[in-house]
């Protein structure tokens, strides 16, 4: 009864959840003439040809990817030697960084758009240059991903033993090599992790992106405008395949992980492992 | 005496202006296996550390074979350290832990091959080589750090409480085989532990350390039978620590009573701690002898009764096969054997039990004390006539012949 | 090596200075400056004007936090019930539409309420009358349950997988039956989550611009809205848009005080959830 009773309650969060994103890729196979969002015109993949063949969406695409793939690089580089030196930090001083890594998670994201866009324009006002564009957008894109890396490699660097980066120089290891050969494998998943969520949080941000970004579009720029001015079902067909792309990362990512268990799992019989 | 092979002048290391190691001297000799024994907090470890080269002191120096390497940084030392939780590499499998001092000096890999699976056989894992850290079990981790160690052929392995996180009953093997492996390799062992079984039945030497400063060095025999202060007698097994003064060379007087021992340079009338082992106590009937209490508690521990017993205040331990009952009247003799002398230093008085006087009974044996003066001052002229005894040691000495 | 390793912070120590408090010093100082750069407190002074944005804004985000709360604790609950594979699927899916973009989501949500919109599609077709539900409040508490409600969800479940089944078990065998269990015991071991998912909700959706374009219409300003018109809309004006900007920061911070007194003073995970 009460086991019902929770299938029923799951299903009806799970169906809110999903309801309107299943919507939307239903009517992105709309043949409807009309471009309505609610008559169903017959399936059609004209909507995904017009999305494919749409100049703006393609250019936003690849300035989105672009960004994305140099913040997340740098703020990977950058928040993982800050995560070493703030683990290295005694108690205050490290204190004072986390609380500074902290502010921009904590802070509105509005608030801290509108304060880059102030940093910004202020700066092209003093000192000349370009007005906002990629490189503004690059800036505040590694600035919000920063704490992200650095949270997630910090964890790692705190369940790390000490005494394996001592072990290794125990056995002949100079420091700088120790570091690269024991001490970056056993923080890589929290790297990996990091720049994950740095590369996905640059591509999905919209708020930031938008105060900074000047004339450049990226794709939820692109997305906000095309919300504001003409409605159309290619932004259902860009959702779909969006969220199609996604599904097939997380299911790979899924079952690597479930693999790796399952390896370790086989190798804990000695005699399947044992020659 | 052998070589020295590490030696370490003056080390004096603090963290935060905390002092952990003080004016400390330590010669560590070729093929000896020396353990560092004290309570935790005690600088043991750090004294492992600076012969590994982690802490840099901030005064003395480190020598190895007399050539300074104070500076040398670790990985430029010929010693090789086993973690207490191993250290092992997570990211490498068995083999690769093992051949990893070996890579970095370049050697072949038939050499590497070689050797790791030599050193697999010498620890007992052979058939392990491509196994994943995580699926062994501690004892087995233990086994890896110690081939990855003795695979770089050091000449000096240092062990930092290395059976700690082992059960009982592994811990014992593990004594053992360490103890057989480091003979058979002939390797300088130093060794750090908190546990003084393992210190006694595993070492050459004994180092016993408090706050930073040895308390003394020597032999487990030494260390047991003789030890130097409080502190030692007290770490190292079970101790009755009295109160006493050493009227002469070979006389002491404690519990109201004068007995014949066998130190002896002390000076006249110097106020010492006495140690008697409570497995040196013989239980007798309590009018043939001085000493005389009543039975509080008998627990039962297997091979013997651990008795306690009040003595006009204060309780004594004692271990004896004999069973006796709360509540009964007995005698404890002591033979000259039985009775330590040691100076009186920082830790007199400071252990409890069945050690010292409690406050409450000071001044008890402070009147008594005066009365055994009295008697007792012919009886003191007698003891610096040879051959004329005072009456507790010729009671209780002649027992033993 | 520990001096050098600090080192290693010096780049992030100056970019964060650049990046985050020399634009939060520049915020302050267009709050407390004219067109002309001299110092007024009109700008400060005009945000008391809008007092009725604030106020809408805090209630709508109050409102959306506590139905995700109410919504969100018994799916986290049952989740963390669930053998730990089935965990793992049912978290997935609850992250899952967080990795669409929120302007897709919401617009989503408007093609389901619009008055021709499919919901009032499906009421007329079963002859009920329709409903009209964009550009109303409501509608925008929807967005905002819906865009944050996994935010609720997470630290929620993630504080009470934690949760020890001994000592769920030690109540019960001290005679507590599985409401007391559950008040006594599983709420305040789930503060922390409370805590977070709380704070994780409110602050996007007390600050939220976006949601209330689309879903509310023009009748439903929010304090977002109002820093969007500031700096990038029609009423241009940036020293205003600082003065809000900061208003809306010390609100927040405020909550976030009030908040973290409920809270042992640990660090309860509050980014760490994705």
């Amino acid at each position: 009864m009460k086991k019902t009773g929770a299938r029923i309650y799951t299903f009806l969060i799970f169906l809110f959840l999903y309801a309107p994103i299943l919507v939307l890729i239903v009517f992105s196979f709309n043949g409807s003439e009309t471009a309505s969002r609610t008559v169903w015109g017959g399936f059609s993949l004209r909507w995904y040809q017009k999305l494919f063949e749409d100049r703006l969406i393609l250019e936003a695409l690849r300035n989105t990817l672009f960004i994305a793939a140099v913040s997340a690089a740098a703020s990977t580089v950058l928040g993982t030697m800050a995560a070493i030196g703030i683990n290295s930090l005694k108690r205050l001083p490290r204190r004072i960084m986390m609380n500074i890594t902290n502010f921009p998670m904590v802070n509105p994201e509005i608030v801290t758009g509108v304060s880059l866009m102030l940093l910004f324009v202020s700066a092209v006002r003093l000192f000349g240059g370009r007005s906002l564009g990629m490189g503004s957008l690059v800036a505040a894109h590694i600035t919000f991903c920063l704490p992200y890396v650095i949270l997630s490699v910090l964890p790692k660097l705190r369940q790390l033993d000490p005494n394996l980066y001592e072990a290794a120089q125990d056995l002949g290891c100079p420091p700088v090599k120790a570091f690269f050969k024991v001490v970056l494998p056993e923080i890589m998943p929290g790297i990996v992790t990091g720049m994950i969520m740095a590369f996905t949080l640059s591509i999905d941000d919209f708020v930031i992106s938008y105060f900074t970004s000047g004339t450049t579009q990226t794709l939820p720029i692109y997305i906000y405008s095309m919300t504001r001015k003409r409605i159309s079902p290619e932004i259902n067909a860009l959702s779909t395949v969006l969220f199609a792309v996604i599904m097939v990362l997380l299911i790979v990512i899924n079952v690597r992980s479930f693999q790796d268990r399952g390896g370790r799992q086989k190798a804990e019989h000695p005699e399947i492992v044992q020659k | 005496m052998k070589n020295t092979i590490i030696s370490l002048k003056d080390i004096t290391v603090s963290y935060d202006g905390e002092q952990v190691l003080g004016g400390f001297n330590l010669d560590i000799h070729d093929g000896e296996f020396v353990t560092l024994l004290g309570p935790s907090g005690c600088g043991k470890t750090t004294a492992l550390r600076t012969i590994a080269g982690f802490i840099k002191p901030d005064k003395g120096d480190v020598f190895f074979y007399e050539k300074n390497i104070t500076n040398l940084p670790p990985h430029k030392r010929e010693v090789n350290t086993i973690f207490q939780k191993y250290a092992l590499f997570p990211h490498l499998n068995v083999y690769e832990n093992i051949a990893f001092g070996m890579r970095l000096k370049n050697r072949s890999e038939k050499e590497i091959k070689r050797t790791v699976h030599d050193m697999l056989a010498k620890v007992n894992l052979t058939g392990y080589a491509h196994r994943g850290i995580g699926q062994l079990s501690g004892g087995q981790q233990q086994r890896v750090a110690i081939a990855r160690a003795l695979a770089n052929a050091p000449k000096v392995l240092l062990l930092d409480e290395p059976l700690g996180a082992l059960d009982l009953k592994l811990r014992k093997d593990m004594q053992v085989e360490l103890k057989k492996l480091q003979q058979e390799t002939g390797i300088t062992f130093v060794f750090v532990t908190h546990d003084q079984e393992e210190a006694l039945s595993m070492s050459d030497t004994v180092v016993v350390m408090d706050g930073g400063v040895i308390q003394q060095i020597g032999t487990p025999t030494d260390i047991y039978n003789e030890p130097e202060n409080a502190f030692v007698a007290d770490f190292i097994g079970e101790s009755n620590i009295l109160d006493g003064v050493m009227l002469e060379d070979y006389s002491v007087k404690f519990a109201g009573h004068v007995f014949r021992c066998l130190d002896s340079g002390f000076g006249k009338n110097t106020p010492v701690d006495v140690v008697i082992r409570p497995e040196d106590i013989k239980v007798v009937e309590p009018n043939s002898t001085l000493i005389t209490g009543d039975v509080t508690s008998v627990t039962f521990k297997g091979v013997h009764y651990e008795i306690i017993v009040d003595v006009g205040g204060f309780k004594w331990m004692i271990q004896s096969t004999e069973c006796r009952e709360a509540g009964d009247r007995i005698g404890l003799s002591l033979t000259p054997n039985d009775i330590h002398v040691m100076h009186k230093s920082q830790y007199s008085g400071r252990f409890g039990d069945y050690s010292t006087f409690s406050d409450e009974m000071g001044e008890d044996i402070i009147a008594s004390d005066e009365a055994a003066l009295a008697e007792a001052a012919p009886a003191g002229d007698a003891a610096g006539r040879k051959n004329a005894s005072p009456d507790a040691s010729s009671e209780d000495g002649g027992q033993n012949g | 090596m520990k001096s050098n390793s600090k080192l290693l912070s010096a780049p992030y120590t100056v970019w964060m200075t650049i990046f985050i408090i020399l634009p939060m010093l520049l915020v302050g100082y267009f709050a407390f400056t004219d067109k002309s750069g001299s110092f007024t407190l009109e700008n400060m002074l005009s945000v008391g004007q809008y007092s009725n944005v604030f106020l809408r804004s805090i209630w709508l985000g109050a409102v959306a936090t506590a139905i995700s709360l109410a919504l969100g604790y018994p799916l986290a609950y049952i989740i963390a019930k669930m053998n730990a594979g089935r965990q793992n699927v049912m978290i997935m899916l609850v992250m899952l539409p967080m990795w669409m973009n929120f302007l897709l989501r919401t617009y989503a949500w408007m093609t389901l309420l619009e008055d021709n919109g499919l919901i009032n599609s499906v009421l007329a077709a079963v002859g009920l009358p329709r409903i009209h539900m964009i550009n109303t409040a409501g509608a925008v508490v929807l967005g905002m349950v819906y865009n944050y409600i996994p935010y609720m969800i997470l630290p929620l479940y993630s504080v009470l997988t934690k949760i020890d089944q001994s000592v769920i078990e030690a109540a019960q065998d001290l005679g507590a039956n599985s409401r007391a269990v559950f008040l006594k015991v599983v709420v305040p071991l789930s503060m922390p989550g409370i805590i977070s998912g709380i704070t994780m909700v409110f602050v996007p959706a007390v600050s939220t611009f976006i949601i209330s374009k689309m879903l509310g219409g023009g009748g439903n300003l929010l304090i977002g809205d109002l820093i969007d018109m500031q700096f990038l809309g029609s009423a241009y004006n940036p020293n205003l848009g600082s003065a809000v900007s900061l208003v809306l920061m010390v609100i927040i911070l405020i909550c976030m005080g009030i908040m973290n007194q409920f809270d042992d003073g640990e660090e309860a995970g509050g980014g760490m959830l994705i």
